[in-house]
């Protein structure tokens, strides 16, 4: 008996526990962008590492339980969601699609994506969005220490809490934090919430199903002091 | 790399399946850390009596030492344990120190301490760690980095009586704190550099400071990555760097709280699936502990 199984007219279910990972992956990374078999659902994923990444056909994946390190790397085109906490690095470089976690994400949630959307219901560690290219995270609770890291396009909503050095080395990501901010890093700063911040944001809240007014966040950005050499930054290179 | 496990039981009668669900623990955190691995478990102590855990090279025979003592002892492979009524430690350790061929793992009421090269999993079985019972346990399984791949090299750490020490990271600060602490009498058997980390908790213990003191003082004078945890008689306590470079998550249930490297090593715990289950925040010192 194959490991994946129709449960449904259309979701096709994999189970982890019968069938190796790399079976599951090969099997999503061959579909194509006609398939008609766009529902899936992984049973057993114990926090294994890698799993659904490299997608590349406009499927839904749903992980029944917490996945571990990379899940959903490199998506592109695909909706993956979690219904678990994720690892480290979920959605890591993700070009297009969805990643929504439905409980709280380990460290470097988001790192150097390109584009997409990353939902966290819960809570990010640290690094959240480190070196994000182009990606758009809502984050619902809190982000830990030096979140949007060396962050170069892009939007970050942080619903809850920042920790140490937000937006550390910044490029031009945007922040939004609704709370408090432990501390900012090197070269961010608060900025005006122009009209074209506050668009971004209301969509952004829309498409996260957060319940929640622009004006209650507060915006940072680059200072934009780091971008070339100057010696009296010397202490903050 | 290197991989920590963690169980501390709330619920008693989950006590005789400690050794198996820590050996389970172990076995999936192979994969970070192949090369040694051991662990330290809290069994029932004997009131009035402590524990020496002992271990010498393959072969010796543990049970002629006994005979001079008029001691229970209890064999594990290479590693045996004798337990005496606590008033004669002294004379005991008198008469093992003219036995260079053996050395003293730990010390406890209730410790006891276990490490070996190999697989995770045939550590466990060369010790019988599926057998053991008691109310808590850690476990380590070690990809060495930053020295030899040796009995010694593995890990936990004694630091102290019943209590161990675990390490995941590398010190970049030893060589300068093993200076240090050596002249303050503290001995190193090899140049690993967790063995600098739980020598420096000894010796703030010894200086007179608590634990949690001990692991806010690590924080100001250890310099590179760690996740520590550390096993007390009534509990266990974990420590992540500042810049939380080393993994941890934690789960808590009614039952147990467990510490696991990767969530992996927490799935085969009973009732996880409704745990409550989180990151240990860095540079934050956590306990937990119940009545001894």
């Amino acid at each position: 008996m194959s490991a994946a199984q129709k449960t449904m007219e259309h979701t096709v279910s994999f189970d982890l526990g019968a069938a190796p990972l790399r079976e599951l992956n090969a099997t999503l990374q061959g579909l194509d962008s006609t398939t008609n078999q766009t529902a899936w659902s992984v049973l057993n994923p114990r926090g294994g590492h890698a799993i659904a990444v490299g997608l590349t056909a406009p499927v839904t994946v749903t992980i029944e339980g917490h996945a571990g390190y990379y899940c959903a790397g490199m998506n592109d085109g695909a909706t993956v969601i979690v219904n678990g906490s994720a690892g480290t690095g979920v959605a890591e470089n993700m070009m297009s699609g969805l990643v929504h976690v439905k409980g709280d994400v380990s460290q470097s949630a988001g790192a150097t994506a390109h584009g997409g959307l990353l939902i966290v219901d819960g809570n990010a560690s640290a690094r959240c969005g480190i070196s994000m290219k182009g990606v758009n995270i809502v984050v619902k609770g809190n982000v830990g220490h030096m979140s949007a890291f060396m962050a170069q396009s892009g939007n970050l909503v942080i619903c809850g809490d920042a920790g140490e050095a937000l937006g550390d080395s910044l490029y031009e990501a945007r922040l939004f934090v609704k709370g408090s901010v432990k501390s900012l890093g090197a070269d961010c700063e608060v900025k005006e919430m122009s009209a074209e911040d506050k668009t971004i944001l209301v969509d952004l809240l829309a498409k996260a199903g957060v319940d929640a007014k622009p004006e209650e966040f507060t915006r940072y950005g680059s200072a934009r002091k780091l971008y070339n050499f100057h010696v009296d930054n010397a202490g903050a290179y | 790399m290197c991989g920590i496990a963690g169980l501390f039981l709330k619920n008693h009668s989950l006590e005789t399946e400690l050794g198996r669900l820590t050996a389970g623990m172990l076995s999936v955190l192979t994969d970070r850390g192949p090369d040694s691995a051991g662990f330290a478990i809290y069994g029932a102590g004997n009131p009035g009596h402590l524990k020496f855990t002992l271990r010498a090279s393959a072969g010796f025979d543990f049970f002629a030492l006994p005979a001079k003592f008029d001691l229970s002892c209890t064999e594990h492979d290479d590693h045996a344990v004798i337990s005496f009524p606590a008033e004669r430690e002294a004379e005991i350790r008198e008469v093992l120190a003219r036995h260079p061929e053996i050395s003293i793992v730990s010390t406890g009421a209730r410790m006891e301490l276990f490490k070996g090269v190999g697989l995770p999993d045939d550590v466990s079985k060369r010790f019988g760690l599926h057998k053991m019972s008691g109310s808590h346990a850690i476990g380590h399984t070690r990809m060495a980095t930053e020295s030899a791949v040796t009995t010694q090299g593995a890990h936990p750490f004694s630091t102290g009586t019943d209590q161990c020490l675990v390490h995941n990271g590398s010190l970049s600060n030893h060589n300068a704190v093993r200076r240090v602490l050596a002249r303050e009498g503290i001995k190193f058997d090899t140049q690993n550099d967790t063995e600098v980390a739980a020598g420096f908790v000894a010796y703030q213990l010894r200086e007179g400071k608590k634990l949690d003191e001990a692991l806010h003082a690590a924080l100001e004078n250890l310099d590179g990555f760690y996740t520590f945890v550390v096993g007390t008689e009534t509990g266990f306590g974990v420590l992540r760097d500042p810049v939380a470079c080393k993994p941890a998550v934690m789960a808590e249930t009614a039952d147990y709280v467990a510490f696991g490297s990767e969530y992996r090593a927490l799935a085969d715990l009973p009732g996880i699936e409704n745990a409550h289950i989180f990151e240990p925040e860095p540079a934050k010192v956590y306990f937990w502990e119940r009545a001894a």
